[in-house]
């Protein structure tokens, strides 16, 4: 399953420091979109195309949440497979992620094997499920 | 693929570390806040944030321990944020507490050996996480919203609204549209003009409507105040507001009075009457315009921005290079002196003269940006100070306000990190010893809250670090008592001292007592060893104190140890440098002054003896026997001591080079640094040769040897 670009949303230097470091050992992903806040990933997102988005909840100002409903909005990313990885917050939160159209949910702390198997779970579910509820 | 992780491990410990100074930063922001009584919501949200984003990363690199503890931490700061626990002293306590355990942890973390004892800490958030309060989940239907704007709140963004709710504060929801290249400072810009008159509740983004550039936001505000006003502190007509309807509670509705129709969806809210707009400033004490405290709004106006973090040996290796330019520079110069006499070259001489005065500008350009980038503000260092402050003062029983100017003043970053620990120990010392009890205060006339006024400034290529209290003073009589029960002194040269030689007998080694160590102020260390490590960075203490009135501790120090100003000297046949920041004066040497005592060369200098060391004969030099001979007067901490030098040749900014391994056990030097004409010369050391010369005298000599 290679994958051409993959948007990193997160605003701890070291969680995607640790995400870069996990995708690229794995050797799937050809080029990492490092967005460092809410609002950098709205610079980004109307710019390009991803394969994949990994987005962090917990964040200032434009919250992880917003992030997913905005890429959920766009006609160009409301397929794209999107993947929650987030310190385990409130059980509402996680609800409105996934009710917002966010494909599956990864608690932090995780290993890179566990990312990578959460991945490959997100990018094997059929696409339509992905619509927003 | 643990090598993956193990490559960035640096990232986390350096990332943490700032997590850990911004948690403390904010604290005492809070701190002060609370005794205001008007926390800041925002701030407890960015302290709970900092402490989620540490659990979550120490659990992914793998440190268990201090995921735990951040999470218990964010446990009891979740409760607060939500308003199920109040943000009192007990709890901020806990949360400083906590500041200090993680950053033990951290410590321990990057290799510096800790064992913490987290049992006892743990037990206590534990427990002040079960004295919270059970959810509400009332009041949110107050305001007529959307369920499309419901449905992206996080629990704490729903939280804020129902607290707007409860305390009956208007909502409206202002649209904007930034353009995406300056979308944070225009962001960052809103925020600093609404902070004082609403709550910014969520921001709402759209991208539908707007271009590839631009955005769309509806910000969703809390705010007493009337909409015109609002709509002039947001100003420009790209910024349009409107009240968001609110509906009376269910309760209300099943018994409407008469006359109170219930608003529509979509008109604005009633305008609140005046004794309603009152209680809801009673109700919601951040909206009160609280008295600015300097403490507070100088650690809270630091805020990072675009920043690289850089190992301060790529710096000195840099600077190293600039010293290597400054030879090649020199050569340059005496080639071009050469070329001078050849008249047959003179077009392309003057061209050469011009290219090397540019090289010489951009190279002391180079410099001053290369000694630039070591500098730090001394926030950092302040915030720590502050915490200790809060916490030895809690410990006391005392109450200490701390007042700090200065904090952006820049210094050296390893100068900085030299400084904490003398500093830490001043500071225990005021507020330990030096701010009375309240019941004494009172007694004595004076505010029961005692103040400590920390304070930075510049003064020419020097920083100067001021820590002074309005406690009770040192009392001359109790120092003379014990310096003569120690033996420090004999009772006659007691009596010929000043006031101020008495009292700058408390940096003496042998001083501090052990019954005046107390875990909290002394940390088993006198002033002496204060004393001693402010001289080691070629700084200066001072003390001043009136009894009743207050002490007030003064440090000099250079801005950097990069770079120093020196003194070059010449002795016998030999050129030496001595760094400027430890020479106090240099005069002719009156060869009628100089008398002997127990053995040592004296001589008198404005009514006080000082001690002067030949440097020839310490060196073995050949004596060179000139004419007239000079005195340099070195101090550090208290100490001072005359070098008898043959000439001095000037002052010169000098580079210091460390001397090579085989050199490098050599006493009385410091380094080796050029002079720039080629010729390389020696630096001497202060310090070490002031110990040399009164390692077996200190005791015997006393304060003959003391400023």
């Amino acid at each position: 399953m290679p994958l051409e670009r993959v948007l990193v949303v997160e605003d701890s230097a070291s969680m995607r420091a640790f995400v870069r470091a996990a995708l690229e050992a794995s050797g799937i992903v050809q080029t990492i979109v490092e967005a460092a806040s809410g609002f950098e990933a709205l610079r980004v997102l109307p710019r390009d195309r991803f394969d994949l988005a990994l987005v962090d909840i917990n964040m200032p100002d434009i919250h992880g949440l917003e992030v997913i409903k905005i890429i959920r909005a766009s006609a160009v990313h409301r397929e794209t497979p999107l993947l929650v990885i987030s310190s385990e917050g409130s059980s509402r939160d996680r609800e409105r992620a996934l009710g917002l159209g966010a494909d599956d949910w990864l608690d932090k702390p995780f290993t890179p094997e566990a990312l990578l198997q959460a991945i490959d779970g997100v990018l094997r579910r059929p696409r339509s499920a992905t619509e927003p509820r | 693929m643990t090598d993956e992780v193990d490559r960035v491990r640096d990232e986390f410990l350096a990332e943490s570390q700032e997590i850990v100074e911004a948690l403390s930063r904010d604290l005492l922001v809070l701190d002060h806040g609370q005794k205001r009584g008007a926390p800041d919501p925002d701030l407890v949200n960015s302290v709970f944030r900092g402490v989620h984003t540490l659990k979550g990363i120490a659990g992914m690199f793998g440190y268990t321990d201090l995921s735990d503890i951040a999470h218990a931490l964010e446990d009891l700061l979740d409760q607060i944020r939500l308003g199920r626990i109040a943000l009192g002293q007990s709890s901020l306590d806990l949360l400083f507490e906590g500041v200090e355990v993680l950053q033990r942890l951290l410590s321990g973390a990057r290799g510096e050996g800790h064992e913490v004892d987290l049992e006892g800490y743990r037990r206590s958030l534990a427990q002040a996480v079960h004295g919270g309060e059970a959810p509400r989940h009332d009041e949110l239907d107050v305001y007529v919203l959307d369920a499309g704007i419901l449905s992206v709140l996080t629990e704490y963004e729903e939280h804020r609204l129902r607290t707007n709710a409860a305390n009956r504060v208007p909502l409206y929801r202002a649209h904007v549209r930034f353009s995406l290249t300056s979308i944070d400072s225009d962001l960052e810009d809103l925020k600093q003009r609404l902070k004082p008159i609403a709550e910014i509740i969520t921001y709402l983004p759209s991208m539908d409507a707007a271009s590839d550039d631009a955005i769309e936001l509806d910000v969703l505000l809390a705010s007493t105040r009337p909409v015109t006003e609002l709509r002039d502190v947001l100003g420009d007509g790209d910024i349009q507001i409107e009240a968001i309807a609110r509906r009376e509670p269910q309760r209300a509705r099943t018994h409407p009075p008469a006359g109170t129709p219930v608003p529509a969806a979509g008109q604005p809210a009633p305008p609140p009457r005046a004794q309603e707009l009152a209680q809801q400033r009673e109700l919601r004490p951040e909206l009160r315009e609280a008295p600015r405290d300097v403490g507070a709004e100088a650690i809270a106006s630091r805020s990072v921005a675009k920043t690289v973090r850089v190992d301060i040996e790529k710096l000195d290796h840099l600077m190293n290079v600039v010293g290597e330019l400054g030879i090649v520079r020199s050569s340059v110069a005496r080639v071009l002196d050469r070329l001078g006499a050849r008249v047959d070259l003179r077009p392309i001489t003057a061209e050469l003269h011009r290219i090397h005065r540019s090289f010489e500008r951009h190279l002391a350009t180079l410099q001053e940006g290369i000694l630039d980038v070591r500098m730090v503000p001394l926030g950092q260092t302040f915030d720590r100070l502050a915490r200790a402050v809060r916490q030895v003062a809690r410990e006391h029983g005392k109450e200490v306000r701390l007042a700090i100017t200065g904090a952006d003043t820049e210094v050296d970053k390893l100068i900085v990190e030299e400084l904490i620990d003398p500093l830490l120990h001043i500071i225990r010392n005021a507020v330990g010893h030096g701010i009375e009890r309240r019941d004494a205060r009172i007694q004595a006339g004076k505010d029961p809250t005692g103040i400590i006024a920390l304070n930075a400034y510049q003064k020419g290529n020097h920083v100067v670090i001021e820590v002074e209290d309005d406690g009770a003073g040192i009392d001359t009589a109790t120092v003379r008592a014990r310096a003569l029960e120690r033996g420090l002194v004999s009772e006659l040269q007691a009596a010929e001292m000043s006031d101020a030689e008495i009292r700058a007998m408390v940096f003496l080694p042998g001083f501090s007592t052990a019954e005046s160590v107390t875990d909290l102020s002394g940390r088993g260390v006198g002033l002496d060893v204060v004393r001693t490590n402010i001289a080691r960075l070629g700084g200066v203490i001072d003390l001043h104190s009136d009894v009743g009135i207050g002490t007030k501790f003064t440090l000099t120090l250079p801005i950097t140890l990069a770079i120093l100003s020196a003194l070059v000297l010449r002795v016998s046949t030999h050129t030496f440098a001595v760094p400027l920041n430890v020479v106090q004066e240099a005069l002719f040497l009156d060869p009628q002054s100089v008398r002997s005592i127990e053995g040592r060369e004296v001589v008198t200098l404005r009514g006080q003896s000082l001690p002067i060391v030949r440097l020839q004969r310490l060196f073995e030099l050949a004596p060179a026997s000139p004419a007239r001979e000079y005195v340099v007067i070195v101090a550090l901490g208290a100490r001072r001591l005359g070098l008898v030098v043959d000439a001095l040749e000037g002052q010169q900014d000098i580079v210091i080079k460390a001397l090579g391994r085989s050199l490098a056990s050599t006493r009385g030097f410091s380094g080796a640094t050029d002079l720039g004409d080629q010729r390389v010369v020696l630096v001497l050391d202060a310090p070490s040769i002031l110990d040399e010369v009164f390692s077996t005298n200190d005791r015997r000599l006393g304060p003959g040897a003391a400023a």
